[in-house]
């Protein structure tokens, strides 16, 4: 292939050419940083959340007015539920891994430590907590039922026991020697008796929370308070029919209550990354529709080109040029073009996304998608112009003979 | 000559229905694209209450000492500690004041069959009504003096009044809330700003609570916080509401009307000697720092537009501007197939503005078809954000007329400007040359 030829062609056609590497520059920047922010909440989004989220689900309690008995009344109410039919365990508790709010806290090595070791969720569970969310203990041991006491919210904290997750542990204690230590919560002496190998913070969507997100505790107080969740996980395959028996089950129990937010973990999970998939899907349309777009406007313009130039090509074949160099001519002038906007958008690329570092606290792109990116549009632009220089490579030689 | 130029424009744009199908798509993807997150964004980024949004505040003290302080060192706290709301309250020191907390109730229903339901309620001062101009469509809010005497009345929002008492006037009937009754004193008309302005950290954006009661009423019967509630720095916390009262955990929002300058200096100085005081009797061991801002200041520091928001609008702009260069594309390509039709009428008599302002209203008229794809694109792209987005989020995805005349002014505007240079090429036409080529 010669390329003088297309240069010296290019260059009466200067702005047509500009035009179109500018376009696949800009369509390169843009398509990097999106796909770069679609890949990272979709990993965001895959995070496990330490829960058997298949077979479990919640609901929000409520009592009305201001019962005297509440710690009574919830194991009432949990005996109840772990009496039904296609339940596995259930518990009480303030939050729950993705519930959105919850409770952070805390944690030291030593008393009236100034700033405390590790940020972390602090879960008021029981000793049935670990089975009916599917945690998986890896050292140590569960609670004991004994160990269980009441706790409100308004409570001063007392000596006790924990089960930390791993990170939290790791987090403490870096050489991995968490179990059986003492820490500090609210300034009193607390014992890690267990380790979980994994339960999600209630915050799984926030900058402020995401450097504890895998930092959680369970305290074995049964928390009493006015509002406040049950967990239930059932038997495989039972959770859609247990949803629904349970609520029946609490109302029969005692009437005086609220039973709101009864949701499955697929929609626990659905609510927290609600903004994550958003952004994803709406990055993913504008993509689409941005290499469309551009696609279409290579086709049209190469398409105007090989109109102008119908004459030109049917001399050109005429002397004896095949239908190949044709083809030819137009993929390598849309790839010397496509080259330059490459080249440009990868700059470009760079650029939006230290922008985007700066003023929107996103992070540093990978050079990888660039590149990628570099790739998949010069592909685009082969694609996109093979109809318009099929067209021109089928013009007849004939063409030359005839005046226009 | 105006109508000759759209009756040109339309025969033109006819006879390449190709191209021109590609320009109006590229111009409506691109705009319907942009204007669907600048929708969005823009009721974010909205003022509730533009009439008095620079005339209303909140103010901040830091009770946590400079541990707990931001790196850039602002204070750590977004609300107050009971203990500084009350005191404030007691400086009486703006026309208007009201400190709030989010809490919530069991409502017992008239029909006894009925399951109890669950409303959230905002507790706050009797001012708070008049501050916020919020509408009533019945009676009005409670007196301060209600608010001192912890009485027990309440203002209803719409929706509640519509689902106890069917929409009638219910001034001076009870409702039982938490098995306490409670006289409706007023019933508020729709009312939903956007952002929440009085408290954002709760929740920025959706309903305002189902109704309000009297904040020291809702403190007398020690009603749950259920908003945020933020305990740090050196704080000992003794048990039960009355120690939490005590203790230097935030989670009182405050809001004060200062219509003046003078009113806005004068309680800065108050606030500061506030803190110098609290400081002074051994409280604070550190030196003031207070802050006061206006609701659009509070907006910005409390990042009530999230960046998702702004990355959407850069990228969809971004998009924008390759669709533009696409149509410049396109355009060019056009005018140059007509150079000998411009030529011809160059010839006869019609002069370079002639053919500039010719070429600019098919332009113009590209950018108004895209506008309106653009438009019927928008539509679509904000069903689908309310499809995404929680519910909360659903009273932000809709047209108001500024977005539709913005929408097809940009898509005119961005088409002509697209439409320049070609049209600048198409007036290079030279006649002569032309005429000879044919």
């Amino acid at each position: 292939m010669h390329f003088g030829p297309i240069l010296s062609a290019m260059r009466r056609n200067k702005v047509g050419a500009f035009l179109i590497a500018l376009q696949m520059a800009l369509t390169l920047a843009i398509l990097c940083n999106a796909l770069f922010i679609i890949h990272q909440r979709v990993v965001l989004m895959a995070r496990p959340s330490g829960v058997d989220e298949a077979n479990t689900f919640s609901l929000s309690n409520q009592w009305v007015g201001s019962p005297e008995q509440i710690g009574a009344m919830i194991r009432g109410d949990l005996a109840a539920l772990r009496g039904l039919p296609g339940v596995v365990d259930a518990y009480a508790t303030n939050a729950y891994p993705l519930r959105g709010g919850g409770w952070s806290e805390g944690v030291s090595l030593a008393p009236n430590q100034k700033h405390s070791t590790a940020h972390t969720a602090r879960y008021f569970t029981d000793d049935h907590a670990l089975n009916a969310l599917g945690a998986h203990l890896i050292a140590g041991r569960n609670f004991t039922s004994d160990e269980i006491g009441e706790r409100s919210e308004r409570d001063k904290a007392r000596p006790g026991v924990i089960i930390v997750t791993k990170a939290l542990g790791e987090k403490l204690f870096p050489d991995g020697s968490a179990l059986g230590k003492t820490v500090y919560v609210e300034d009193q002496p607390i014992v890690i008796v267990g380790i979980v190998d994994m339960l999600k913070t209630p915050w799984v969507s926030n900058a402020w929370a995401e450097k504890f997100v895998e930092n959680s505790m369970l305290d074995p107080y049964i928390f009493i308070a006015k509002q406040y969740s049950y967990i239930v996980r059932a038997q495989p395959g039972q959770v859609d029919a247990v949803m629904q028996t349970a609520q029946k089950k609490l109302f029969e129990v005692n009437r005086n209550r609220v039973i709101e937010k009864v949701r499955s973990y697929a929609q626990i999970r659905a609510d927290a990354y609600r903004n994550d998939r958003a952004l994803a899907i709406i990055l993913g349309t504008v993509s689409t529709a941005l290499l469309a777009v551009t696609a279409f406007g290579i086709v049209g313009l190469t398409s105007f080109w090989v109109t102008q130039r119908r004459r030109q090509i049917g001399v050109r074949r005429a002397l004896g040029a095949t239908r190949r160099a044709i083809l030819a001519y137009f993929q390598t002038e849309n790839g010397i073009i496509a080259s330059v906007g490459a080249l440009l958008g990868m700059a470009l690329a760079v650029g939006l996304n230290l922008w985007m570092v700066k003023a929107l606290e996103m992070q540093r792109l990978d050079l990888l998608y660039v590149l990628c990116g570099a790739v998949a549009v010069m592909m685009l632009g082969q694609f996109a112009v093979l109809w318009p220089a099929l067209r021109a490579a089928s013009t007849p030689p004939a063409l030359a003979t005839r005046a226009s | 000559m105006f109508r000759y130029y759209i009756w040109l424009a339309l025969r033109s744009l006819r006879r390449n229905p190709m191209l021109t199908a590609l320009m109006v798509a590229a111009i409506g993807l691109g705009i319907g694209a942009s204007m669907t997150t600048l929708s969005l964004f823009r009721a974010m980024s909205g003022d509730p209450i533009p009439q008095k949004s620079a005339q209303l505040f909140t103010p901040l003290i830091d009770n946590w000492g400079p541990d707990q302080r931001e790196k850039t060192g602002e204070p750590g706290q977004d609300m107050l500690s009971y203990t500084d709301a009350i005191a404030l309250m007691n400086l009486h020191a703006a026309p208007r004041q009201a400190a709030m907390y989010a809490t919530g109730f069991a409502v017992m229903p008239t029909d006894p069959t009925q399951n109890p339901f669950q409303a959230d309620a905002r507790a706050t001062g009797a001012d708070f009504f008049a501050m916020f101009d919020v509408p009533f469509k019945y009676g009005a809010p409670w007196s301060a003096a209600d608010d001192e005497a912890r009485a027990d009345v309440v203002v209803l929002g719409r929706k509640l009044n519509d689902k106890l008492f069917g929409g009638a006037n219910s001034v001076g009937k009870t409702v039982n809330l938490d098995n306490h009754d409670y006289r409706v004193v007023g019933v508020l008309d729709d009312w939903s700003p956007q952002p929440r302005m009085y408290d954002v950290m709760d929740q920025t954006f959706g309903e305002v609570e189902a109704l309000f009661l009297p904040f020291n009423t809702a403190i007398g019967r020690q009603m749950d916080i259920w908003g945020n509630n933020n305990c740090a720095g050196p704080t000992v916390v003794d048990p039960g509401f009355e120690g939490h009262m005590r203790s230097e955990c935030t989670w009182v929002q405050f809001w004060a009307e200062l219509n003046t300058a003078e009113q806005v200096q004068h309680y800065r100085t108050l606030l500061d000697g506030y803190a110098a005081e609290q400081q002074h009797n051994g409280r604070f061991h550190w030196a003031p720092l207070t802050r006061l801002y206006d609701v659009r200041k509070w907006f910005d520091v409390q990042h009530v537009v999230p960046d998702e928001s702004r990355v959407m609008v850069v990228v969809s702009f971004g998009f924008l501007f390759v669709c533009l260069v696409n149509a410049v594309g396109l355009m060019l390509a056009k005018f140059m197939t007509r150079a000998s039709e411009i030529g011809v009428r160059r010839a006869i008599g019609a002069n370079r503005r002639a053919v500039f302002t010719q070429c600019l209203v098919e332009t113009g008229v590209i950018g108004l078809a895209g506008g309106l794809v653009g438009l019927a694109l928008t539509a679509v792209g904000l069903a689908g954000m309310r499809g995404l987005l929680s519910k909360d989020m659903a009273a932000l995805t809709h047209l108001d007329l500024v977005d539709v005349l913005v929408t097809v002014a940009l898509a005119v505007l961005a088409a002509m400007l697209a439409g320049l240079y070609p049209t600048w090429r198409a007036t290079q036409v030279q006649p002569a040359w032309q005429l000879k080529a044919n």
